[in-house]
């Protein structure tokens, strides 16, 4: 605690240098937790899923559909308990800039299926008694400033036309790696106004034991196997897995570009650290002269280093955690549930760590080893 | 009693492959309490000798010993300590930090005391006191003449309380009306607390108020005069 006035002095030296340089700091770190909240955030979407659910897509793919005909061959197949199935309606509001989600679902037995979407009981009745309802998560009310009861017309992309719904319910999920920026209305209706073509994009259902699921997966595809449109059906997680690798190889971007900002701002860092112990050589030799050891002059310059870059973090880690979590951040629902984790901010914090003995390290170093009369003869 | 022994000592340099030797086979003695200054020319080896005696150098061959304590056997942690307790060092420019007040400068030695703050405090403002300067105890370097700043480095060499207080050329960067506060100044450190100084100068004013005046040239002694003046 006596060297603190010492250390306060010496970061006070040049304050706009100090405050640059833990503004840089504070920077990375916040660009790095970012970064790696996007790699988090999508992987935790990644893993979501029930063990206890499967869904049924097209063999082919994704974007081609399924009879909706199939929901009861599905239902009567060992182990299956409930069914359900939903399509992509891509629709979108007003100027279209803010991207949200849209499903046509149907309704009862979708709602039955996931019980992480908590809906208030007299808004879900009035939701299912309304074939032209829409049900609306709870981030996606707030930020067009709907309200229940009100109609909202959203402009078809896949399905063209203008599509009028009424605002029956809000949906607030209970797992935050459920999108809540999404509209879901009745597959009946876009099934009505699409000509009854009875087709649907996939279904989701729920098994008696997780440890079947392999066994009714395989069923169920052998069963569809010769049809029209054969199946491929697996874990509700490998599902979900499938949309994040649409990303691409997006976590090795954001870490790859974490990591040379990091690097960068490293290279910032130790040069101020560098430039400001190399203006103190005369500085150093004077306190060895009046007897600080060489272990002392190390431990200072190192104590300036860490009180920069540990300041700097906590900053930029803070801040990344606070201001994702007071606006509700989520990439306009691309990014449900981003929020900086635990785990980051200890990454985080052994990134500071290291940036600190990075930039401190050899300055402190070139302190202690400083030969005294060569210092002052330079100066003297 | 002899406070500081130097046996034997030479001392060489290695510059772009040229060895020069500054000292070869120097024993002197300096007294406990005593007042020395060391003249010579420049290259004469005063400043080298300082250091020595300082433990910031060492002898090539040779024992430097001071108050018993054979500095150039030391580790440099050892000096470090060593150096803390018993030396005080004066430099011609001053060298205080410039981040620091006119306090925490003479604090500085106190740090590596295990005085507590209180003491620290109370230390720091006699030493101050003494060198008539405890109304500037917040004033920055920047904010001092010349002469007080010197008089605050005199401040921090002595805070300590070592027995020893070397200065390097304290008046050569001065004017002659602080050159004398100075040098009164050191007069009555050696005199009423009994502080063993030695000076390296090229001063005639302060050598004469030394006892002793010991002439280097190339590393040897060419003469020693007293106080009075006759060569010894």
């Amino acid at each position: 605690m006596r060297f603190v006035g010492l250390l306060r002095a010496n970061l006070g030296r040049h304050k706009r240098r100090t405050l640059l340089t833990m503004a840089s700091v504070a920077l990375a770190l916040f660009l790095f937790a970012s970064l790696r909240t996007v790699v988090t955030t999508l992987h935790a979407a990644s893993q979501f899923g029930s063990a206890r659910r499967l869904v049924t897509t097209n063999a082919t793919g994704l974007v081609f559909p399924l009879p909706v005909a199939y929901a009861n061959r599905i239902a009567a197949s060992p182990g299956v308990e409930k069914v359900s199935w939903a399509n992509w309606f891509g629709g979108r509001y007003g100027d279209g800039k803010r991207f949200f989600a849209t499903f046509a679902v149907d309704a009862k037995s979708y709602l039955d299926l996931y019980p992480e979407m908590s809906v208030p009981q007299d808004q879900k009745e009035a939701f299912l008694a309304d074939r032209s309802g829409a049900l609306i998560g709870r981030r996606l009310l707030d930020v067009f400033g709907w309200r229940v009861g009100q109609n909202i017309t959203l402009q078809g992309t896949i399905y063209p036309g203008d599509w009028t719904f009424t605002v029956r319910g809000v949906y607030t999920p209970t797992d935050k790696s459920i999108n809540d920026d999404a509209v879901m209305f009745h597959w009946q209706y876009l099934d009505e106004r699409t000509g009854r073509q009875g087709t649907t994009g996939w279904y989701i259902f729920g098994i008696d034991s997780a440890q079947n699921a392999p066994r009714i997966g395989k069923a169920i595809d052998e069963g569809f196997r010769n049809s029209s449109a054969p199946t491929k059906t697996g874990t509700e997680q490998s599902f979900n897995a499938s949309f994040a690798t649409m990303w691409g190889n997006v976590s090795l971007l954001m870490n790859t570009i974490g990591m040379a900002v990091v690097f960068a701002i490293l290279l910032v860092a130790a040069n101020a650290m560098m430039m400001s112990a190399r203006e103190r050589g005369r500085e150093v030799a004077v306190l060895k002269t009046i007897g600080f050891s060489d272990r002392r002059l190390f431990a200072l310059v190192l104590a300036e280093a860490g009180f920069i870059t540990i300041t700097g973090a906590a900053i930029g880690l803070g801040a990344a955690k606070v201001l994702y979590r007071a606006t509700n951040f989520s990439a306009g629902g691309m990014l449900p549930g981003f929020d900086v984790t635990a785990s980051t901010l200890g990454v985080g914090a052994l990134v500071a760590l290291f940036l600190m003995l990075a930039s401190g390290v050899v300055p402190a170093v070139r302190a202690a080893r400083l030969p005294v009369v060569a210092a002052l003869r330079n100066v003297e | 009693m002899a406070l500081v022994e130097i046996r034997d000592v030479h001392k060489s340099f290695s510059r772009d492959a040229e060895r020069i030797d500054v000292f070869s086979g120097l024993s002197m003695d300096i007294e406990q309490g005593s007042f020395t200054a060391l003249m010579g020319p420049s290259g004469s080896g005063k400043s080298t000798l300082l250091n020595l005696v300082a433990g910031l150098d060492r002898p090539t061959s040779g024992t430097v010993q001071v108050g018993g304590a054979e500095v150039s056997a030391m580790s440099a942690g050892q000096l470090a300590a060593w150096r803390a307790a018993n030396v005080g060092f004066v430099f011609q420019q001053f060298n205080l930090l410039p981040v620091l007040t006119a306090f925490q400068n003479v604090e500085l030695p106190l740090l590596l005391t295990r005085l507590s703050r209180r003491e620290r405090d109370e230390r720091v403002r006699i030493a101050l006191g003494v060198v008539g300067l405890d109304d500037r105890l917040r004033h920055y370097p920047r904010q001092l003449s010349g002469g007080q700043e010197q008089r605050v480095a005199i401040a921090r060499a002595i805070v300590a309380d070592p027995t020893l207080v070397l200065l390097d050329e304290p008046t050569g960067q001065l004017d002659a009306r602080s050159s004398q506060e100075v040098l009164a100044l050191l007069g009555r450190l050696n005199e009423e607390f009994g502080k063993t100084i030695v000076v390296v100068t090229h001063d005639p004013q302060v050598a004469a108020r030394a006892q002793r005046q010991l002439h280097l040239d190339k590393g040897t002694f060419i003469e020693q005069a007293s106080a009075a003046g006759a060569a010894v």
